[in-house]
């Protein structure tokens, strides 16, 4: 029974993990909309920047992967 | 988790085929082969990964640091080098041409220039030839009518005489018809005063 | 990959599950076992496994693509020296947009690390394939020696003005110590996210997969699923580029970190 709960709550909190990748899906979106209207207003600069578009999307990406991690681990790992 | 608690529920009812299987090699494996857990988490594994990852990212620096980045740096060295000179061959061309160009329209204007000579020389031969001709002709024209004058002036002389001649023989007549008796002299020096007047 | 021990387990499970009343099996998790290629002994240090297999194909492919693909040398390349020339290009160009000319010389190693990443990737798409870099030992590896080669690199350049890095000169003198305690906590995390952002990545693209691919056991949503694997497999293949050229291109970021410290 105590286990029952116990991996009940894992469950829940591995759903609730889930959420934060929503937040990554908005940052990821933010990056890259941002950088296609900056870019569209001068394009001749976009070219330079696309590595630095990458390397914000891999950073707000990373944190969308930290909380997949945590669901993983709560239903794996726990 | 699920293949845990499977494990728990049906740990004695799969003994057979937990045997057929061999027994479990890990601690990270259930009976089934199936893993407890997340895989990436067992601490058993890791040694062979590391191991075999860091034999292969030496193995792939070698190959790459001593033959393969070698190579391709020296083909687009050479290719830039190829591009390089084939620009240059290509700029050499251009100038050979444009040279050819040159050459020819000179060519050209120099042969217009000649052709004009020519016909300019010719005009003026034709011209000189021409003057030439006109003025013999002109000659000819002169030498024939001045001759034709003298013959009319001849004929004009010779009707004059002719008239005078008839004119004093008819005066000798009229005047020997009339009785008179005319002397030669007085009627040719009449005739003579008439035919003036 | 497991699916041999899937199929008898499914077999052997069957009764289990009729039993359960649960239709569907869920492993997503099984296709990340490392296993002893011959025979079912434990898995020790040197023990030859599908991560070996897996690698060692990796570094065939490697070789394949950058070394008997640019053995003919052609001016005018053909199609395997052009996918070779323009991976060199690709790295070699981001190594010195992102690090500088002085970063060129580290780019070998900017190299293996991509075509190493890159590789079993793309590997780890076939089915049954098994992906090495989906475990976060191998990715940590090599983001712990990213890690501490960039740290040595800058205090063997720049001496102790390699801690100019997190003494943000440009920031109002009071906020420059509470800077500083946050440059230093992020420094430290860098290694964490660069390792788990890939293995993350990996993991969850094939986890996905592999559930879709239980949903296509039922009947009635199998085409649904179906098409869902299609879409994902598209997604992965461009996921498996991008973290690729998302390791190779923070690695030139630390790199030019360590090489000019100064903001």
């Amino acid at each position: 029974m105590e286990g029952d709960i116990v991996q009940m709550g894992a469950y829940i909190g591995a759903g609730l993990a889930c959420t934060g990748m929503g937040g990554a899906a908005v940052g990821v979106g933010h990056v890259v909309g941002n950088f296609l209207s900056g870019a569209l207003r001068n394009p001749s600069a976009a070219g330079g920047q696309i590595a630095t578009m990458f390397i914000g999307i891999a950073f707000s990406e990373a944190l969308g992967i930290f909380s997949f991690l945590v669901a993983l681990l709560l239903m794996f790992a726990v | 988790m699920a293949t845990e608690t499977h494990a728990a529920a049906t740990d004695a009812a799969h003994g057979a085929a937990d045997a057929a299987h061999g027994a479990t090699t890990s601690v990270c494996l259930n009976e089934y082969g199936g893993a407890i857990g997340m895989p990436q988490l067992c601490g058993e594994w890791m040694g062979n990964q590391v191991f075999w990852l860091v034999v292969t990212l030496v193995v792939i620096f070698f190959v790459l640091s001593k033959i393969a980045l070698p190579r391709i740096a020296g083909i687009l060295a050479e290719r830039q080098g190829s591009i390089t000179s084939d620009l240059a061959a290509a700029e050499d061309l251009k100038h050979k041409a444009v040279e050819a160009e040159e050459a020819y329209n000179k060519a050209l204007a120099d042969a217009r220039a000649e052709a004009g000579r020519i016909v300019a020389e010719a005009k003026a031969e034709i011209q000189s030839e021409l003057d030439a001709e006109i003025a013999k002709a002109d000659a000819e024209i002169a030498a024939k009518s001045a001759e034709s004058e003298k013959a009319i002036a001849e004929i004009r002389a010779g009707a004059l005489e002719a008239v005078k001649e008839v004119a004093k023989d008819t005066a000798k007549e009229i005047v020997a018809a009339m009785g008179g008796k005319a002397d030669a002299k007085t009627i040719t020096s009449a005739i003579g005063t008439r035919m003036k007047g | 990959m497991a699916t041999e021990t899937h199929s008898t387990e499914a077999a052997a499970n069957g009764a289990e599950h009729a039993e359960e009343g649960s239709s569907l099996v869920f492993h997503p998790m099984d296709q990340f076992i490392v296993k002893p290629l011959f025979g079912d002994g434990p898995v020790g240090t040197f023990t030859i496994t599908n991560v070996t297999l897996w690698m060692a194909l990796a570094v065939l492919s490697i070789i394949l693509l950058l070394v008997v693909g640019t053995s003919r040398r052609a001016v005018v390349p053909g199609r395997t020296q052009s996918i070779a020339e323009l991976a060199y290009g690709f790295v070699y160009k981001m190594v010195e947009d992102v690090a500088g000319k002085d970063g060129l010389r580290y780019f070998p190693y900017i190299m293996t690390l991509f075509m190493f990443i890159v590789m079993a990737n793309m590997l780890g798409l076939l089915p049954m394939a098994f992906t090495t870099t989906s475990h976060i030992a191998v990715t940590a590896v090599m983001a712990m020696v990213v890690f501490l080669s960039v740290t040595i690199i800058g205090f063997w350049k720049n001496g102790f003005g390699f801690l100019s890095l997190f003494w943000i000169s440009s920031a109002p003198l009071v906020l420059r110590p509470i800077l500083a305690i946050i440059e230093v906590i992020s420094y430290f995390v860098r290694p964490v996210s660069h390792s788990i952002r890939l293995a993350g990545n990996m993991m969850a693209g094939h986890a996905v997969i592999k559930v879709f691919a239980a949903f296509a056991a039922l009947l009635a949503i199998s085409p649904f699923a179906v098409l869902a694997i299609t879409a994902i497999y598209a997604l992965e293949l461009l996921v498996s580029f991008i973290q690729a050229y998302v390791f190779a291109i923070l690695t030139c970021v630390y790199l030019k970190d360590a090489l000019h410290p100064h903001h």
